[in-house]
């Protein structure tokens, strides 16, 4: 099956909304679990894991919420494939150097991706837009169950499940949200969130996961510890914390608004300048404007301009969703002029700021 | 770049927080040998991954000596340079090293949360069956030979009951 054929246009993905989804982009669940007397991927050897990969493949093919959906082996994705994957969340940049031996399954709603043999067998994660940290552990949690039925897990009447890495052992857990904080960034209070945050157990990462930076002011929180709470307690705290968190960045952009107007109104007005007639903008330029923009669509100043329509072009100025919008490969360079035609054809059309009287 | 001990140029980079102070070491390679940061059986991921002086505690349980993976040939210096396990049996054979390094990173030792529905099964069963056959044992003390019949056919009957659960 054709990867492009199957995944949602960037339209129809901006276009799914969620809960607060002003400042929580996506919310997701990912478990961690391996087959019993197995070696885990890192160590295995090249026919084993192969081998593992098609048992798992065809189980996790065969599952009821999988049904119409897209599994195919990492060595059947071209490079340019993988990289939109990551760029959607679907895998992680470590399962984009896999090749042969590894594996993807997708389910037909794409809230569903399962990573066979990155670090662990199996890394099932589901994903949804807003704040809806309940609903995609349920989700994920039914596709494990039904999975343990097929396959035997590794697991440990004390350790729980057993991970190649021993940071995900007991549940093999990881609750975390995307979060857009600009209001934090802009206040410089980002910085003390991100201590408290860490404190109460927690880790801050950029964009792309661990080792990325905070490119357009998006930040993924998610739990560190895996063993010794249940998957419920873990999912209850980081929502906790998750509210709080959305207080604060509410609170800083009306403090932004009300205290600091004419700063905002700059920085806003200068987002869209930038990029409504910049003729060469990289993707870190283009993502850290229209984040700025994201903040004044949010605020109500580009009454014009909905916000999934810059999310849609959050989405589409990435490197690996340009190229495929372009249809043929160009270098750096090319692309960062495409992209500024391509950010100004959307936005020179549409008014501006607007500030109220 | 040069070498921050000698004149050399420098192609080893270290960054290490240590309280909350970056420090940056650029390092020649001779230089970088001496000072053991080279060296993967001195120098390994899993301090970084497992939090610092867990690549101490796995050469302490070595002693000396070498731990192997019986099940998959892993061994402790493989651990220590990648800061992950090879198989599930590992955490069998790595146990003692584990168990510290286990109580730093998590909230608790014992897993709490979602079990394996069979293993769960098994689990509560296995416990049934425990606490039917102390009943036993004490039916038989009291010579109530009755009670006793009844429970030995009690626990016959979950062996069965186990068996004849469909698979789904």
């Amino acid at each position: 099956m054709n990867l492009y054929e199957f995944l949602s246009t960037p339209d129809e993905m901006a276009r799914k909304r969620g809960l607060h989804d002003h400042v929580v982009l996506s919310s997701r669940v990912r478990l961690a679990r391996n087959l019993q007397g197995r070696a885990f991927p890192g160590r295995a050897k090249k026919n084993d894991r192969v081998e593992t990969c098609e048992l798992i493949t065809g189980q996790v093919g065969s599952l009821a919420s999988m049904r119409g959906g897209y599994v195919e082996s990492m060595a059947n994705l071209q490079a340019l494939d993988k990289q939109l994957l990551v760029e959607r969340h679907y895998i992680s940049r470590e399962h984009a150097a896999k090749s042969a031996g590894s594996g993807l399954a997708l389910s037909k709603d794409e809230s569903i991706s399962i990573m066979i043999n990155e670090e662990d067998h199996l890394r099932m994660q589901a994903i949804l837009p807003g704040l809806q940290l309940k609903e995609v552990w349920q989700k994920v949690d039914r596709v494990d169950t039904s999975l343990e039925r097929k396959v035997p897990y590794a697991f440990h009447d004390r350790l729980g499940y057993l991970t190649a890495c021993p940071t995900n052992l007991g549940t093999g857990i990881r609750v975390s949200a995307m979060l857009h904080l600009p209001g934090l960034v802009l206040q410089e209070q980002i910085n003390q969130i991100i201590q408290a945050v860490t404190k109460l157990g927690h880790t801050v990462r950029g964009l792309y996961g661990e080792g990325t930076e905070a490119l357009g002011h998006i930040f993924q929180v998610s739990n560190q510890m895996t063993l010794g709470e249940s998957e419920s307690d873990i999912v209850e705290r980081i929502s906790k914390v998750l509210l709080q968190i959305i207080e604060h960045e509410e609170n800083a952009r009306q403090t932004l608004l009300k205290g600091k107007t004419t700063e905002l109104h700059n920085f806003l007005g200068r987002a869209f300048g930038v990029l409504a007639h910049a003729r060469i903008i990289n993707s870190k330029e283009s993502m850290n404007q229209l984040s700025m923009m994201r903040l004044g669509a949010g605020l109500g100043l580009f009454p014009t301009i909905p916000m999934a329509a810059l999310d849609e072009m959050f989405l589409v100025s990435q490197p690996a969703h340009l190229q495929h919008l372009l249809g043929s490969k160009y270098s750096a360079e090319e692309r960062d002029v495409h992209r500024a035609n391509l950010l100004r054809e959307r936005l020179s059309p549409v008014e501006g700021l607007r500030i109220p009287e | 770049m040069k070498c921050c001990q000698c004149d050399k140029e420098a192609t080893v980079h270290l960054t290490e927080i240590i309280d909350g102070q970056m420090k940056k070491v650029d390092l020649c390679e001779e230089c970088a040998k001496d000072k053991g940061v080279t060296d993967p059986a001195g120098f390994g991921l899993a301090d970084l991954l497992l939090g610092l002086g867990a690549s101490a505690q796995i050469d302490q349980a070595a002693g000396g000596g070498q731990i192997t993976c019986s099940a998959c040939g892993f061994t402790h210096t493989d651990f220590k340079k990648s800061g992950r396990l090879g198989c599930p049996e590992c955490y069998e054979t790595f146990a003692e090293p584990l168990e510290g390094m286990i109580r730093q990173m998590h909230k608790g030792t014992q897993h709490q949360g979602k079990v394996p529905r069979a293993l769960r099964k098994a689990q509560d069963l296995s416990k049934q069956r425990a606490q039917l056959q102390e009943r036993l044992a004490r039916a038989v003390g009291e010579e109530d030979y009755e009670l006793a019949a009844q429970l030995r056919d009690q626990i016959k009957g979950l062996g069965c009951h186990a068996a004849e659960e469909p698979a789904e």
